[in-house]
């Protein structure tokens, strides 16, 4: 069974139909890439699943279960995690607290956690995460004050805090050094197989324009032009099909 | 902690409980004064510090309180009913008032608790038959703990004195707790924050609540204290006394309140000297200080450690540099 399957998502501005018609699935332990030039609506379809933004009409159903119009804080407490197109850290937080308060919410009821130690039981997943992203030497640094690499880092390692089935990710290589992106790299693959061998599978949905990045990490590939599905294929197909490289990849 | 930070603590803690025996009664009165402000402005900075809600409406909870307890004295019902009471009330009220800062953000809301204020007032102006109007409620009782009473100015501020110290560590430890984190996260970044799973309506609509009941809490010390309560104190005036409090102390500090509150309520006497300027040279010192230190006095050791910071790290860039320059 899908992990996620999206329906026949539609969101208009007006007359501009930003996600016409989007319809695909994403498999338990999958990798799954979205592509497309600007303004082709990936964004839009990623915050309509998201809870973000409301979709006109579609259905999107995580695990078999209709999760159409559930809050993003809800669609996270079901197990969807995500990164935005721009840094989103708490800069006035340590690097340490950022990851703990990205999962803390995850422990117990709101009501116990009031007066309860400040780690919520978080600290040794933290500091795995820590040791995981290279980021030892900053975890006491407020996070506002670190490199715009580092600040993406922790960023990513936000969305991994709790554990979450199916994970997000808009742009994670954009304006990251390229030694960087092999570095992102080599992390999320650690991530998808780490979780994909253990009883629950972990997912992500990344859109990227890092063609390489995108080619050599994902699995299967969407690629999006004016709000519609133009090929869903492996990086294979998606490289030799001729309307892609028409459309997109081609010069 | 710093040995700086341990040795003011301790300063701070002597000064508290081994000066005011030696004052005048005025003295007593305006220490007692000040931590009155000091539990009103914590839970200020709570809401505005903490969780980023910007709110000109606090002094009407610390007119809630303090009605809340006068009115229940003078129909004979304790202090010790009347406290709780007036918690739970500015608990209920707010949390109403944080409904607004569902739907709107910074000036707006702080347009919209201001007009919450406005119209509380108008209540404990017009409604005589409960509030006593413009006269207001006078020879308000001071209440006896343990059987110990409580009505010499010393006594009653050693009681305030203790009341703020225990509120003070509820924050402490409610600040330390995940809640605390929750709160930050919603100031810096409450759509980050949605996605990471923290409900941010709850959250919001509890640094309300809480901060209200902090000056739920003032209020019912601040009627016994003065014995006599009108309108006056509870304006849209005072609430943003209590916001200059916060930020003059610096917003997001969890000294600040007590710092600030020092600027508002002891520094004016101090500045007698000046008379009719006094009000002037207030002014002023509040103008200057926004300008040069818009985070607040508690803002000064994290600028001076930045600037030192800054100064090591372009030492060591030239330093770097006269090597580079140094090779053939």
């Amino acid at each position: 069974m899908s992990l996620l399957r999206v329906t026949d998502l539609r969101k208009s501005y007006g007359a501009i139909r930003a996600v016409d018609g989007v319809s695909f699935e994403v498999m338990p332990g999958e990798i799954f890439g979205v592509i497309g030039p600007n303004g082709s609506g990936k964004t839009t379809m990623f915050n309509s699943v998201l809870g973000q933004i409301e979709p006109d009409t579609g259905r999107i159903e995580l695990n078999g279960r209709d999760i159409t119009g559930l809050s993003p804080q809800q669609l996270n407490q079901r197990g969807v995690g995500r990164t935005f197109q721009t840094l989103q850290v708490f800069a006035k937080m340590t690097v340490r607290d950022n990851l703990l308060v990205a999962a803390q919410e995850h422990r117990g009821s709101m009501w116990s956690r009031m007066f309860a130690p400040g780690d919520s039981g978080l600290g040794a997943k933290a500091d795995a995460l820590i040791d995981q992203f290279r980021i030892r030497h900053v975890a006491d640094k407020k996070a506002g004050e670190l490199s715009y690499g580092q600040q993406k880092l922790v960023d990513i390692a936000m969305a991994f805090m709790s554990e979450p089935d199916l994970v997000l990710l808009d742009e994670p290589c954009a304006g990251v050094n390229p030694s960087l992106v092999g570095g992102i790299s080599t992390l999320l693959k650690e991530l998808n197989r780490t979780r994909a061998s253990g009883a629950k599978a972990s997912s992500f949905v990344i859109i990227e324009h890092n063609m390489d990045f995108v080619m050599d990490l994902c699995h299967r590939i969407l690629v999006m032009v004016e709000g519609k599905v133009l090929a869903i294929g492996t990086p294979a197909e998606i490289r030799a099909n001729k309307q892609v490289l028409d459309a997109y990849l081609g010069n | 902690m710093s040995k700086l930070s341990v040795a003011t603590g301790v300063a701070l803690a002597a000064v508290l409980l081994f000066v005011p025996p030696f004052l005048k009664n005025y003295g007593v009165y305006l220490f007692s004064y000040w931590l009155v402000f000091v539990i009103a402005t914590m839970g200020l900075n709570l809401t505005i510090g903490y969780a980023g809600q910007k709110s000109l409406g606090h002094a009407a909870f610390f007119g809630i309180g303090a009605y809340t307890v006068a009115i229940l004295l003078k129909a004979g019902i304790s202090f010790w009913i009347g406290l709780p009471l007036a918690m739970l009330g500015c608990f209920i009220v707010g949390l109403a008032l944080g409904f607004p800062a569902l739907r709107v953000q910074t000036i707006y809301l702080a347009f919209a608790t201001l007009g919450f204020n406005t119209a509380l007032w108008l209540v404990m102006r017009n409604e005589e038959w409960l509030t006593g109007g413009t006269f207001g409620i006078n020879n308000i009782a001071r209440p006896s703990l343990f059987g110990l009473e409580l009505t010499s100015n010393l006594r009653f501020y050693y009681f305030i004195l203790g009341v703020a110290v225990i509120m003070c560590m509820l924050l402490w430890k409610l600040l330390h707790s995940p809640w605390g984190k929750a709160f930050t996260a919603l100031r810096d970044n409450p759509i980050r924050a949605e996605s990471l799973g923290i409900d941010i309506q709850a959250y919001t609509l509890l640094s309300f609540a809480i901060g209200a009941v902090y000056a739920g809490v003032a209020g019912a010390l601040f009627a016994p204290l003065v014995e006599f309560i009108e309108p006056a104190p509870f304006t849209v005036g005072a609430s943003i006394m209590m916001y200059l409090m916060v930020v003059v102390g610096g917003a997001g500090y969890f000294w600040g309140p007590l710092l600030g509150s020092a600027v508002g309520v002891i520094l004016p006497e101090w500045l007698r000297f000046a008379q009719g300027w006094y009000l002037f040279v207030f002014g002023t010192a509040v103008v200057l200080l926004m300008l040069w230190l818009p985070d607040g006095l508690l803002s000064i050791p994290d600028k001076l450690r930045a600037r030192r910071q800054s100064r090591a790290a372009s030492a060591a860039r030239a330093a770097a540099a006269s090597r580079i320059e140094v090779q053939p």
